[in-house]
């Protein structure tokens, strides 16, 4: 095949998705051929020395590679005057398909991790209830369990680019607190059924049993249907920086009511109006009035490859790849631009297409070293589409900076440095 | 129970889920009971409505002791923070552009400040305040903010009668899809 033979489906280099399928690059275009196929004099292969000796034994707890150490999560200093508080971001720049190692999914914490014995910890339920119930983590783990893939994000997600100037930042640093696992738990209304839920009961209120005791109020018909109690993350036990020994898990939804260390659940009519559904994880809009109990994510989707901070060596073919996600539903289509929104075409989706869960977008572009500004724009089964930046920003205002969802662009440059715009 | 017995529960229900006799699993039960009056020392949760305050009280004259103690070092000597996350007093709703929303100009509820103190302050030690030190720090905050009287005693009943500036501020969005 020769680059004729690349069907470009928008403008400044977009190919056609169709040639993901069965080819390599040896079927993308000259430069290609050229610099990544042809012969190199002085490139003689000899086998390497670890093929001549014997390699480490297994272990009982594996580790990566030592070349793949820089692969972290990214997180503030420290901070006294906020003991246990912060959060860390997940390296998506580096992660490919739609679903992030438990050591580099994205934590956000309000009073450190506590270091829970699980044969002490207590998960109740009470208020509004027939009966009143303690189980122990044991008694939990008698339960049958359901595993479904879910993303979370933090609705603070994103939220610099509400502000007025484009920061310079990466996929990791703008876009980090989302990640993607499969969460291994019982489902809530079976527990919730147990203690028999009085007919007056509204809500219910969750409290960690973190130092800062994080308590949330959901609504009983919310809790009811997907939420779950998550005792696993990808297979092993949730970890302690993600709630261990349990967490409630509240699909789609703002990360943050979804909580960890969970050990209480109080039933009542009225929420509590905790600090964290108040004071904070709260939209302020223009009018001045604040929007209370804003739970679901809205239809997102970013390139992480290219991204800011990156810089394309050469020209010629490059995998746009990225992450889209709804709170709402699956997501059903991704559209990419090269020419920041005027044109676009279709990525291929490469993973399942499950309700409220990351998928892996992807489509080949050519880069031929002039300027470009690339976007992508997801649609999800529900038919919404993510709208742009300023459409957002002007709709809500950015006196909050919760749930931003607009559409990111990455502008390359002549030199091939890509840099978080605004377009 | 014993344990022989939770399996044997716990059996019991996978069965009866995998043949979808749902009813059943009710009527199985692997949580312990317990009574409200156990929980005493375990539940926060202070509601608006009045529910979950302890007995105690006392004045913001009182509570200014506390805070210039507990307090400051984090949320300055007169509650103006040292981040943004930190400062406790001031702002305006209605005439700045970008309000700065604190406890005094954002806050919908007084209760919020009895259960988020109580619960999760100082944050150096959080819980180490007794119930009595909860309401006179949080009467010293509310006085700050110019909404309560230095000489008011706030307990159980005052705290519920407290007006926040930005009460209405707020929609239930809950519901929404
Ligand atoms: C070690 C530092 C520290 C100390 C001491 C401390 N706080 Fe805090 N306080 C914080 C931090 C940090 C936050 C924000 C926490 C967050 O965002 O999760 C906070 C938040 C608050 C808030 C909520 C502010 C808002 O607008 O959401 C109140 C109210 C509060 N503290 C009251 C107190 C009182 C009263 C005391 C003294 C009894 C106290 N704090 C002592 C660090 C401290």
């Amino acid at each position: 095949m020769t680059k004729q033979d690349l069907e470009i489906v928008a403008a400044n280099g977009l190919i056609n998705r169709r040639h993901l399928l069965g080819l390599g690059l040896a079927g993308m275009g000259t430069l290609a051929s050229t610099s990544l196929l042809g012969a190199d004099a002085g490139l003689n292969l000899e086998i390497p020395g670890w093929s001549k000796q014997p390699g480490a034994n297994a272990s009982g707890y594996g580790s990566r590679s030592r070349f793949t150490d820089d692969m972290q999560r990214m997180s503030g200093n420290p901070n006294p005057l906020y003991p246990g508080g912060g959060a860390s971001r997940s390296p998506l720049h580096q992660l490919q398909g739609s679903i992030t190692p438990n050591s580099l999914h994205f934590e956000r914490h309000h009073a450190g991790i506590p270091d829970i014995d699980p044969a002490q910890h207590k998960l109740v339920i009470h208020g509004l209830v027939r009966q009143p119930l303690v189980f122990s983590y044991e008694d939990l783990l008698r339960y049958p369990m359901v595993s479904k893939i879910y993303f979370l994000e933090c609705s603070g997600n994103s939220g610099s680019l509400f502000g007025p100037n484009p920061a310079d930042g990466s996929a990791q640093s703008l876009h980090g607190l989302v990640s993607g696992a499969e969460w291994t738990g019982i489902p809530l209304s079976t527990l919730l059924d147990e203690a028999g839920v009085d007919p007056d009961a509204r809500w219910i209120n969750a409290v960690g049993a973190d130092a800062a005791s994080m308590g949330r109020s959901i609504p009983l018909n919310r809790a009811m249907d997907d939420v779950m109690l998550a005792l696993f993350q990808n297979g092993e036990p949730v970890r302690p920086g993600q709630g261990y020994p349990m967490r409630l898990f509240v699909p789609g939804c703002e990360g943050n009511i979804s909580v960890k260390w969970l050990t209480q659940i109080k039933l009542t009519r009225e929420p509590t109006h905790f600090r964290d559904e108040t004071s904070k994880y709260t939209d302020t809009r223009l009018d001045r009035k604040s929007q209370q109990f804003t739970f679901p994510m809205g239809t997102k989707s970013v390139i992480t490859a290219p991204s800011g901070q990156m810089k394309l060596e050469r020209q010629g073919i490059y995998q746009v790849t990225g992450i889209a996600w709804s709170g709402r539903g699956s997501i059903r289509r991704v559209e990419v631009s090269a020419d920041g929104g005027r044109t676009w075409a279709d990525a291929m989706i490469d993973s399942h297409q499950s309700e409220k869960a990351l998928a892996r977008f992807t489509i080949p572009w050519q880069w031929s070293g002039g300027d470009a500004v690339l976007q992508s724009r997801a649609t999800d089964s529900q038919g919404n589409v993510q709208p742009t930046r300023t459409s957002l920003v002007t709709e809500k205002g950015n006196i909050s900076t919760y749930h931003f969802h607009g559409i990111q662009s990455w502008a390359v440059n002549t030199a091939g440095d890509v840099a978080n715009v605004y377009a | 129970m014993s344990t022989l017995k939770k399996l044997l529960t716990a059996s019991a229900v996978s069965a009866s889920l995998a043949i979808g006799l749902s009813a059943v699993v009710q009527a199985q039960s692997l949580g312990t009971p317990i009574n409200e009056s156990q929980l005493q020392g375990f539940d926060l949760i202070a509601q608006p409505n009045g529910s979950g305050y302890p007995a105690g009280g006392g004045t913001a004259m009182q509570g200014k002791a506390i805070f210039e103690i507990r307090c400051v070092a984090c949320h300055g000597m007169t509650g103006e923070g040292t981040s943004a996350n930190t400062r406790l007093v001031g702002g305006d709703m209605q005439s700045e552009e970008r309000p700065i929303r604190t406890v005094g100009s954002y806050w919908p509820h007084a209760s919020t400040l009895f259960d988020y103190v109580q619960r999760a302050m100082p944050a150096d030690a959080p819980k180490s305040l007794s119930s009595d030190e909860v309401y006179q720090v949080i009467a010293y905050v509310l006085h700050l903010n110019g909404i309560i009287e230095n000489s008011l005693v706030l307990n159980k009943e005052t705290l519920m009668q407290v007006e926040m500036p930005n009460k209405d501020g707020f929609i239930d969005s809950s519901q929404a899809l």
